[in-house]
């Protein structure tokens, strides 16, 4: 999954779906750590903790992202990132 | 020991995750992609809630499914025209990216396979993990509690909440041309 996640942020020329690619790894990573909590040290919550806040901070940086896309669209009316090499200044 | 019941739904929840993660970047259509996406988020929900971390699966429907899945097809359907198709890709992209995610599988397999401690190992006893547990555990401030990073996604999330409506504002000068 996290291979997945890398390969489609490599090829990727939508924005979008390279915000999806990094969504995947997250999840990815989140799996682990709540699995490796899980086996390891069954007793102790540290793993889960930090899916928990993983997740808040995937869910920030998620909206912030698609909100700079939306502003991209509306000036640049395209979101293929090959096109995008100008910026204001 | 885990029941046969119990290996069978982990062998099917697993090849979801991995059959939907590779349709979600592979797809040519970006709206298929978001909907594949959707589908490994259930099924990671789903390895949540076979482990026992109830309250992890429902977040994990509730913010990822519910949330940011919506912000995607929204996003989506703000910027692109329905039915267009992505462009093949070319051959040096797609060989640079397979590189890397292979590179990355490899690197995590021999992680594991050299932790020997993980290998054949059963699953623990389940701990019951009540609601009170990770309350204290996210607001006390001792030893193994989580006051100070709950406090600072909060200010997190609020900084975003600005931060998004600031970057998605319309300019005024725009507005009157």
């Amino acid at each position: 999954m996290f291979g997945c996640g890398v390969y489609g942020f490599i090829t990727r020329k939508n924005m979008i779906a390279i915000l999806i690619s990094l969504e995947l790894m997250l999840n990815a990573v989140d799996i682990n750590f709540a699995v490796f909590n899980r086996y390891l040290f069954p007793g102790q919550f540290e793993g889960m903790i930090f899916t928990i806040f993983a997740i808040a901070i995937a869910a920030a940086e998620t909206a912030l992202a698609i909100a700079i896309i939306v502003n991209i669209y509306r000036v640049a009316k395209n979101i293929d990132i090959r096109d995008l090499n100008k910026m204001k200044f | 020991m885990e029941s046969l019941g119990s290996i069978i739904l982990y062998v099917i929840v697993a090849l979801s995750i991995i059959v939907f993660s590779i349709l979600a970047v592979t797809t040519r259509r970006i709206l298929r992609a978001a909907t594949y996406l959707l589908f490994v988020l259930f099924a990671t929900a789903a390895v949540y809630f076979m482990i026992g971390y109830q309250f992890l699966g429902a977040m994990q429907i509730a913010v990822y499914a519910g949330g940011i899945l919506v912000l995607f097809v929204f996003a989506i359907l703000l910027t692109s025209k329905p039915g267009k198709q992505a462009e093949q890709l070319t051959a040096h992209r797609r060989h640079l990216g397979l590189l890397a995610a292979v590179a990355g599988v490899a690197a995590c397999g021999f992680a594991l396979v050299t932790f020997n401690r993980f290998c054949g190992l059963a699953m623990p006893e389940a701990t019951p993990l009540d609601m009170e547990k990770i309350g204290t555990m996210l607001l006390g401030t001792g030893k193994y509690q989580y006051l100070l990073p709950f406090e600072a996604v909060s200010v997190l999330l609020l900084a975003c909440i600005i931060g998004g409506i600031v970057v998605a504002r319309r300019d005024k000068d725009n507005d009157k041309k």
